[in-house]
Formats: C-alpha cells, structure tokens, sequence
C-alpha cells in the first residue's frame, strides 16, 4: 500500500469522521483514498473543498460538532491552513492535520522535502501557540502515528501535525493495522451542536481585554509544558558506544540508517538518534547523549533546520556538523556514508 | 394585563453596545424571536464574524462558535455535516461575506448545504472604522475612499445575492432592511422561511439585509434609516430574489 493510503485508512479505523481536502500533489492519493472508503462509511464525510482555507475551516467546524476531523495537504497547501490552525490552537479543537511536504520555497518542487519544519514545529500561523509535530519515517510508522495523532488530538484538545513528504507517500510497504476504532464512537462532552439540556455555550478568542487573552495562553502554556513531559518520543539506534551520532528525522533518519550500518560494519561507532515528535523535541535526549558523545551529525533534506533545536538543546556543548539537501534533492544512503566516514577519520574515530 | 413585548429567551439579559441607530441589534433580536418561536434553541448552533457583531455570542443566549473573517460557511458546513440534525446559521457582514469569504460562501451555496446565512449590508467596514466595502455605492465617501467610490477604478457595488441566485444549491435568498417597522416585520418573515428552507433540508438559504452604520456613514440614525430607503434600495433593491423551496429541482 502507497503511504498515502496507508494514512487514510489508518485514520478511518482510528475513527476520523470528517476529511476535508483540495488536491495537490503528491498527497492526492490521501483524498482520493477518503473519497472512496470514508465518503461511504455511516455517519461519515468526505468533502472536497474549493480552497486549502475552506478544508481547514470545515475541519473547525467538524471539530466544534465533536468530530474526529482530518485534512491534509502538501506544502504550499499547508501554508494557506496556517489561519485555521491558528484558530483551532486557540479554540483548543482537536484536529489532525497531514503535511506530505514538498520542495519550497514559493510552488518548489514536487519532490520530497523537509523545509517544512519551522512552520511545523513553531505554531507556523499568527500567535503565542504549538501544535503536536509527529514524524513517520516508514509504511508502519505512518499507521501508527496516524492513530497516535487522532489520540493525541483528543487527550490534550490540540491540533495535530504528520509531517510527511512526497517520498513516504509514494513508497509501498506492507503495513499492519493495528487498531479498529468502535463503530461508534462516543460524541465528545463539549460537542457544540445545540443549547439542549444545558447553558448555551460560546467557543471563541476574540477579546477585548488582554488580561483575559493572557490566561488562554498560560493556560495553552501549562498544556504544552505537559505535552513536553509526556509525549516526547525518538528512537536511538546503536548510540549506546556511539562516537559519532547522527541526528535526522522522518524519510532523512531512513536514509540515515542505512548509512550507518555500513559505517558499523566499517567498524565505525556511529548511531542514531530520531527524533519522532518534533515538537516536542527530544531535547532532553539529545543532553544525556552529549554525556557520552562528543561529534553530532544534523543530517536533513533542508539547508538546516531542526539543526537550531540540537543547538539550543546542546547548550554549546560537543560539536555539531551539519549535512543538508534541500529543493527535493533525495541524497542517498552512500553519499551519507562519505560524509560519515570523512567525519570519523578527521576526528580520529575508528 | 396582556404580555405585548418582551425579551426572546435567546437573547441574554446583556445591554446591546451598538452604536445608536445601528441595524444590528434589531437583527439580532429578530433572529432571537424566530429562534423562540420555532422553537431551535435546543438544536441551533449560530457562527458570529469578526465584525461589529463579533460578539455576539454576549447577546445570544445560543451555542455560538467565533470564525475566522469570511471563513463562517466552511465552519457551517463542517458542523452540519457532523451533524445534520444541528440548524446552523452564520451571521456575517458585507466586508466578510462579500470580499474576503465570497469562495467560502459561494461553494456553500452551490454545494447546496444546508445552512443560513444572514447577510449585514451596510454598505461599509463598521468594525475597523469604515472603509469601503464591496458593497459601498458609486461615490459614496469612506475612509478609504475620501473622494467617493470611483467605479472605475473601485468596481461597482457587488450584488451577492443576485449572483448567489444562480447557484443551483441556493434555495432561498430575500434582500430585506431594516429601515422601517414594515421592513422589520418583512425581515422577520424572511429570516423565518430561510431557517425553514434548512429545516426542511432544501438547501442554502441567505437573507441579505440593508442596515444602517449612523456613525461610519456620518448621519444620524433617522436620516440613515431614510438613506436606506431612498438611495440603498436603488441599488440593491429589496424583495424575494430566488424561491425554490417549492420547485422541483430544489436539492
Ligand atoms: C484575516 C483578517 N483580516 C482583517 C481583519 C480585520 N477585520 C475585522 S472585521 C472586518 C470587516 C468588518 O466589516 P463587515 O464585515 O462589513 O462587518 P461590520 O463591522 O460592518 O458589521 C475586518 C476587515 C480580520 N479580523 N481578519
Ligand atoms: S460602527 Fe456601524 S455597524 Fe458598527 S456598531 Fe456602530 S453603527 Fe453598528
């Protein structure tokens, strides 16, 4: 299955209810998939907006009626559903929001990308907010994750982003589901859909006085301070005698580790670790590993990006490299193991 | 002694800030009385703009969610689609309705959701001090037009409704005002039959209702009632524009 099947149909056995999408490549698989399974499913909608803004606009309002609601996108698309998201952040509305990312800035290319990680793991639309950023790097991961987002969603009342690209959407993999939500499912208790048996309710950011705004965003703040405890997620691989770590994320960490096997059976000490949320970002890690570590190898396909997070997590502290492939340009696992390799034998790492 | 006149259970005991002379707190009352009297306050759930009107959710005493400028009928259409059974209306100016959220109301129309829209025609931007509209008449000065609107270069007053009219999903779109005790009854009844064009699951349904900004149009409330009935309605001239609540191809 193509991983943007893959992520449909996890998202409609983790119970999504409402999909709302406008075509863009190469993400198009993802609507067509919802198109075809979730637009026939009881109780469920497909729809195929005129406009990126008007799919996140709907997922708003599914969300205030209580809905799992998803849209997804690549990233010029992305880009116009800043104003939304930026509602739902402040609206405190579950969502969940897919980003197949693509070569920018400006229409880029359609190749895979990762330039898309500061508007993903800043807020990326107007105000003082974080959004969930989850990184898939496989087939499986993309299921997997895809459940974890709508949980995510729901448990901390956020919006959720799968960082993807073009790359993992167009892979084949064989993929296990592992989990089918209950047909029905039950309608979330702050649902707005009627003044019925209860005092009218009112869901909304605009005030007139700043005092009032300033709780909403301590409030938001103690929620993101919780979300850092309790939900920050990497893998480390082999970084136990790592002499050399690098750290990279999503299809990057693939491409990565492949090249580290090779430096392993070289007899190089190298590992990885990657970091699957991206925000929050395994910070803490990355300072127990600069215990043991000295070298860090930031590898991404950007001119460096989450490269900024490693140095504020390293708080100048071992020494940073960065290796980056921006445009949609795929490197190979090869020419990662070159840099490796030139890395640890000017180092003196063997 | 015999109850005449008293306040809606869907409005809040909370003074109206309105300006004097302003339409939209007779609009909201109106909405409020035919929210009573079709009894949909259990089940009604209204989408404010920013605007003026923005909060209106200190008025009503309905389940009211904000949304972002001109986005209210994709927020509408999310809901209904979550839950047909909801009666969801947006309440929206020209600025929001007709500049900035003309794609999300046009596809909401044609797409024929279930929904309604009350459409606040002023002719201006009330809320961020009166600057032109895409409503506002040839050489009508704002502050973004001190000269007058110059249609030449400004574009003409956009007639929404009209071009709403020609969208299939769109089953029932009235241009009311309120500018007098007869305009107001009439815009009562429309609001009404465009929630029932919902109710009986016809399709989208807009009411457009010409209503005074006394203090961006600099005049007092009395002379910008008449300025309503005397120049506004040239343009936009009141009445039913479209009705197929009882035509065969209403979807
Ligand atoms: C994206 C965005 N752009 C601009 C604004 C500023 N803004 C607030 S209300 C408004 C328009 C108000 O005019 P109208 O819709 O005619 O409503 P009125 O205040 O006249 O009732 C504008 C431009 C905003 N809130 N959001
Ligand atoms: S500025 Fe105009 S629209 Fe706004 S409250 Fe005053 S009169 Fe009403």
């Amino acid at each position: 299955m193509n991983g943007n099947s893959t992520i449909g149909e996890a998202a409609i056995r983790a119970g999504c209810q409402g999909y709302f999408g406008y075509p863009i490549t190469p993400q198009n698989e993802l609507t067509e998939y919802m198109a075809t399974h979730l637009s026939r499913k009881k109780g469920c909608t497909f729809i195929q907006a005129e406009s990126e803004i008007a799919a996140i606009n709907m997922v708003y309002g599914a969300s205030l009626a209580g809905a799992r609601a998803m849209t997804s996108s690549s990233s010029p698309g992305i880009s116009l559903k800043q104003e939304g998201i930026s509602y739902l952040a402040a609206c405190e509305l579950p969502a969940v929001i897919v980003n197949m990312s693509r070569g920018g800035p400006g229409l880029g290319s359609i190749s895979a990308s990762q330039s898309d990680y500061f508007q993903a793991t800043r807020g990326g639309g107007h105000g003082d907010y974080r959004t969930i950023v989850l990184a898939p790097s496989s087939g499986q991961e993309l299921a997997d994750l895809t459940h974890r987002a709508f949980d995510l969603a729901d448990k901390y009342l956020i919006p959720v982003i799968i960082l993807g690209d073009a790359m993992l959407g167009q892979m084949m993999e064989p993929v296990e589901f592992k989990y089918e939500a209950p047909e029905e499912l039950p309608v979330r208790s702050n649902a707005m859909r009627g003044a019925k048996g209860h005092p009218s309710r009112v869901i909304k950011t605009f005030t007139s006085k700043p005092s009032e705004l300033e709780e909403i965003n301590w409030s938001l703040f103690r929620r993101y301070q919780l979300i850092k405890k309790q939900e920050t997620s990497y893998e480390a691989f082999m970084v136990e005698d790592a002499e050399l770590i690098v750290i990279a994320f999503g299809i990057a960490a693939r491409i990565a580790k492949g090249a580290i096997k090779t430096a392993r059976s070289n007899g190089l000490k190298v590992g990885m670790l990657r970091p699957i949320t991206l925000w929050p970002f395994p910070s803490d890690k990355v300072r127990e590993l600069a215990k043991k570590t000295k070298y860090f190898l930031v590898f991404e396909m950007n001119m460096g990006q989450m490269i900024e997070d490693v140095q504020l997590a390293l708080e100048g502290k071992g020494e940073i490299f960065f290796h980056g492939r921006p445009g949609g340009v795929i490197p190979t696992p090869s020419e990662v193991s070159l840099i490796v390799s030139r890395l640890c034998y000017q180092k003196g790492l063997k | 002694m015999r109850k005449v006149y008293s306040r809606p259970k869907s409005l809040k005991r909370n003074p109206f800030h309105y300006c004097p002379g302003c339409g939209h707190s007779i609009i909201h009352r109106l909405i409020a009385e035919v929210i009573d009297e079709m009894n949909l306050r259990d089940i009604v759930v209204g989408i404010p703009p920013p605007g003026c009107s923005v909060f209106a959710h200190h008025y009503f005493d309905i389940d009211m969610a904000e949304s972002a400028h001109g986005r209210e009928a994709a927020v509408a259409t999310g809901i209904k689609r979550t839950d047909p059974e909801v009666i969801v209306f947006t309440y929206q100016g020209d600025g929001d309705l007709a500049a900035i959220g003309t794609a999300e109301t046009i596809h909401a129309a044609n797409r024929g959701e279930r929904i309604t829209s009350i459409f606040v025609n002023n002719a201006v931007y009330g809320m961020t001090g009166g600057q032109m509209a895409p409503t506002t008449l040839s050489g009508q000065k704002t502050t973004t037009t001190p000269y007058g609107r110059d249609v030449s270069l400004e574009g003409y007053p956009i007639k929404m409704s009209e071009m709403l009219a020609l969208a299939r999903g769109a089953v029932y779109i009235e241009r009311t005002a309120v500018s007098s005790p007869a305009n107001i009854r009439k815009t009562k009844k429309a609001i009404r039959k465009a929630f029932q064009a919902q109710i009986d699951g016809l399709g989208y349904s807009l009411v457009e209702i010409l209503s005074a900004c006394p203090t961006n149009w600099r005049m007092s409330p009395l002379e910008s009632w008449q300025w309503i009935e005397k120049v506004m309605t040239k343009e936009f001239p009141l009445g039913v524009i479209k009705d197929a609540t009882g035509a065969s191809d209403a979807n």
